[in-house]
This record gives C-alpha cells, structure tokens and sequence, in this order.
C-alpha cells in the first residue's frame, strides 16, 4: 500500500522534474542569477516532495507546490548564508518575487536561461554540459559520461560556469533584434554539441550517450516551442530529427559501421522523417536562410533515396555550395568534394578536395584522410589511395569505423 | 552592479601619434566619459600615467621591498580605468565596446564586489 503510494509519488516528481525542473531554476535564478542555489532549493523540495507526496497524497498543482518549498528554502538559505554580502539583496528579490506569483502561472524563463547558459562570456565548451544541467536537471555524473570526462572535473567546470553567471551579472535575457542571430546561434551550437556528443556513440551501448541524444532533442523541441518563429531554430529541430532517424540504420548486426550510401532506407524512422520535411518546408516559408537549415535540406537530399532509390546529388552539391560560401568549413568542403564525385567523377572531387598542407588542421582530420582514400581509389590511384586510409585508420578513435575503413583498404589489395 | 573597464594598450603606440591623431584621441574619450556621465554610468576614472613611472611595494618578513617598474612586463599596458555602473554584464558589455580603448587595445571587464550594507 505504502510502496504503491511511494511509486505514485515518485511517478509524479519524476513527470514534474522533467517537464518543470528548467522552467522553476529558471525563475528561481532569473533575478539573483544564482543557479547554484536554486538548484540546491529545487533539490531540496524534491525530497521534501517525496517524503511528503506518499503521506499526504499528490498536490493538485505539483509545480506550485515544489516552487513554494524551493523558494523557502532559498529565502531561508539567503537569510543564513549572512558571509556573503549581497545576501540581504538577494532575500529582498526573492521576497518580491514571492509577491508577484502566488497563484498565477509559473512563467516560463527558460529561454532566457538557455540564453544566459549559452552566453558569449561562458567558456564555449561548457555551455552544452550547463544548459543540459540547468535546463534538464542532468546530474553532473551523467554530463561527465557523455561529454567523456571525469565527473570530478565536470562538476568543477559546472560550478565555474555559474560562479561566473552570478558573479559577473550575466543577465536572464533574450537578447534584443539586432544582437539576437550571433547569440541565438551560439543557443543553437550548444543544443548540436549536445546532441552530437551523443551521436559519436553509434552503437547505441553507451546509455548515457544515447539518453544524450534524447535530451538533446528534447532541448532542440523546447527551443521550438519558445522560438517558433525563428527559422534556424525549426532548422536545427529538422537536422536533429534526420539524424536520429538513422540511428539504427548506422550498424548492421554485427555491430559494424554502416555509411551512409550503404544503410538500408527501409530501417530509417519514416516519422521522424516526415516530421523534419514539414519543419523545414515550414522554416523556407520565413525566407531567411541559414546553416541549420541548409545542413537539414542536405539530410532532406540524401533521405530522398528512400522514395527514388537514389540521393539528389545535383541539390547536394548545390546546398554544399552554399553551406561552404556561408561557412568557409573545411569539413563542409570535404563533404562537397565527395557529392561532386557522385556527380562530375572521382577526378574533379579531387581537385575540389581542400589541400591539408593549406590547413594543418585537416591533417589531422580522419574524415578528410578517408575521403581522399576513396577518391583516389576510384581513380585507380591504389598506392596513394592505401597510403590515404593508413593515415585515416591510424587517426580514428572509434573501433567500429576503423575495422570499416580496414576493411575499405584491404579491397584494394584484392 | 559595479564593474571596472580595465584599459589595456600598447603605450609607445601613442608617441607615435600625430599631434592630430592625438588630439582626435583625446577628445573620444572626452566624448566617451561625457557619455557615460550623462547617462548616470560613471563612478570614476582616470587615465595613469606611462609604467615607466610605476613602482611596486612588496612587503616580506616585515620589510618592504621597493621595486622599480611594473609588476609585470607585457606588450599591452594597464593605461587607464573606469569604474562604471551597469544593470548587467550585457550592458556593461556594451559600455566597454564603445570605450576608445577598444578600437586600439583591449578592454577587460571585471565586476566589482558589492561593498557590505549591513
């Protein structure tokens, strides 16, 4: 009886945590810009939640319920913490806000969370693993697993990222017109690092880099319903989503590597399909293009071969052309080097391939060693061709895709 | 919030000025600090005078150490500060974009403490 109630209530906190736990720190720390401690309240009131909710049953409101007990526990935290100076400021803003929202709805502050989180003054790299914790209540644990770090330092690295939020007065802000492209960018390349940090786990083994995958659909879909309006933003939610629709297509049953031109489109997820096309059929009617949507109009292009049994490589080679004019990427040229050859032949993806003694960078790139290597394998060049996938194989981490880059060279052997 | 506009340059590049040039210089950062002043954002500021002037006072086993130079040697130099008041980083930010110093060295921006009210 007891237990059933227990599980009850831990059902509702667990549904509560997922849908609220952003939208609570983000109007705990709205004003005091002081993260840390509304996650220590909100924790707070989560166990307070569970120990209570068994006893005296479900709160009709739960989200009501677990702000009041956080907000207490803040002001109550504020009121003792009396070594930091500016506590008395913080207890007077927590107080008003007390005032302002009995009752009403809990406004939704995560966008300008997310917005503080992705902020130019944060360190690039930590402003993934902070919006994924702030945002979606992700222990630090699980960050470290999936970003391939020691929780130790993670955490570490977290406290910094909101020490400087609150220290430095990074406001809880959606930034004004003129300024909002570079910041909203800066948003959408976190939610991407999220997500690809999930996706460099093919195999789906590693259930802290697969559940990063979701989490970081569920931010690009959060994203969307505060941002509906912004076609970059319906741009990043449809390259998500054609991403993901490959997972199971990417190994075979063997656990091996599957590219792309090789995966069978019949394991593709044909609804996560459908939804990307009509996010981006909707983002072209905006008339504001940009890099998330010409990457997602690239999946659109390849994903076509699912209806004609062949990719669109004429509107492949155009997309990458304008993906490479807006973002000078060495990797977007390499990728547009390979659609050339399904187009022109392997002889002129070469000459469009970047030079890496022009960029120190691509010497070191895998994928730019592996491109080579099959175009001069088509062109007959086998030496250079084998020399090509020496130095790509030498260069991968991923066991899988080393086995299949073996496999790539030794045919050329036979 | 408080937050100090940390002016760093390279010190010879103004000897090296025009008489004009110096002058124009002169006279955006009269504009500059007029500004701020009109918007109620200034506290303080000042411009210091060249680190070849500068002394540093270290004091160990309760002797002082008097040296003479900066503390330390670097191509830019500390050449100035304002001590500004800003709701925020964002518009602190934007104060330290539109500072002369800017456009011909870097601006560091450090939030200041908040003094003891109690």
């Amino acid at each position: 009886m007891t237990t059933a109630r227990d599980e009850r209530a831990r059902r509702a906190a667990d549904a509560v945590a997922r849908q609220s736990y952003g939208k609570l720190v983000a109007y705990l720390a709205a004003r005091t810009r002081d993260v840390a401690a509304a996650e220590d309240a909100l924790s707070e009131a989560f166990a307070a939640a569970l120990a209570e909710w068994p006893l005296k049953g479900c709160p009709s409101n739960p989200e009501a319920w677990l702000l009041t007990v956080a907000r207490r526990r803040m002001i109550d935290g504020a009121r003792h913490l009396r070594v930091r100076e500016d506590a008395a400021d913080d207890v007077r803003l927590i107080a008003q806000s007390l005032d302002e929202a009995d009752d009403v709805a809990i406004p939704d502050q995560r966008l300008a969370l997310m917005f503080a989180c992705a902020h130019p003054a944060i360190d690039a790299a930590i402003r993934a693993p902070l919006m994924l914790q702030t945002v979606l209540g992700l222990d630090a644990k699980a960050i470290a697993s999936a970003f391939l770090t020691s929780p130790d330092a993670m955490g570490k690295r977290l406290v910094r990222a909101k020490q400087k939020i609150r220290e430095a007065g990074i406001p809880f802000r959606i930034p004004e017109r003129e300024e909002l492209p570079g910041r909203l960018d800066a948003v959408l390349d976190a939610i991407y690092a999220a997500f690809a940090e999930g996706w460099t786990d093919p195999a789906g083994t590693d259930a802290a880099r697969r559940d990063l995958a979701e989490e970081s659909l569920f931010l690009a879909r959060l994203a969307v319903e505060l941002m509906p309006a912004e076609p970059e933003v319906l741009g990043l939610l449809a390259l998500v989503l054609y991403a993901e629709s490959r997972r199971r297509a990417r190994r075979d049953a063997a656990g091996e590597f599957v590219p792309l031109d090789a995966q069978d489109p019949k394991l593709w997820d044909a609804a996560m399909i459908e939804e990307a096309e009509t996010l981006l059929r909707h983002a072209s009617t905006f008339g504001r293009i940009g890099r998330h949507q010409l990457e997602a109009a690239l999946q659109s292009a390849h994903v076509a071969r699912r209806r004609s049994g062949r990719a669109d490589w004429i509107a492949v080679v155009e997309l990458y052309d304008g993906l490479l004019a807006l973002t000078r990427s060495p990797v977007v040229a390499i990728n547009r080097a390979l659609a050339i050859a399904e187009v022109q032949g392997a002889h002129a993806a070469l000459a469009a391939l970047p030079d890496a003694s022009e960029d120190e960078r691509l010497g070191r790139y895998q994928p730019y060693w592996a491109a080579r290597a099959d175009l001069l394998a088509r062109t007959g060049a086998h030496a250079d061709a084998c020399e090509a996938y020496e130095l790509a194989i030498g260069l991968e981490r991923d066991e899988a895709i080393r086995r299949f880059l073996q496999r790539r060279r030794a045919l050329l052997d036979a | 919030m408080q937050y100090l506009l940390l002016l760093y340059a390279n010190e010879g590049g103004w000897d090296q000025m025009t008489k004009a040039q110096q002058e124009q210089g002169m006279a955006a950062y009269m504009a500059y600090t007029q500004a701020l002043r009109k918007e109620g954002a200034l506290v303080g500021s000042n411009r210091l005078q060249p680190v070849s002037a500068a002394t540093t006072v270290r004091v160990a086993d309760g002797k002082s150490q008097v040296l003479d130079g900066p503390y330390a040697e670097s191509k830019e130099q500390l050449g100035g500060y304002y001590l500004i008041e800003a709701p925020d980083l964002d518009a602190a930010l934007a104060w330290a974009a539109r500072c002369p110093g800017a456009s011909h060295g870097i601006v560091e921006v450090r939030p200041v403490w908040p003094t003891p009210t109690a």
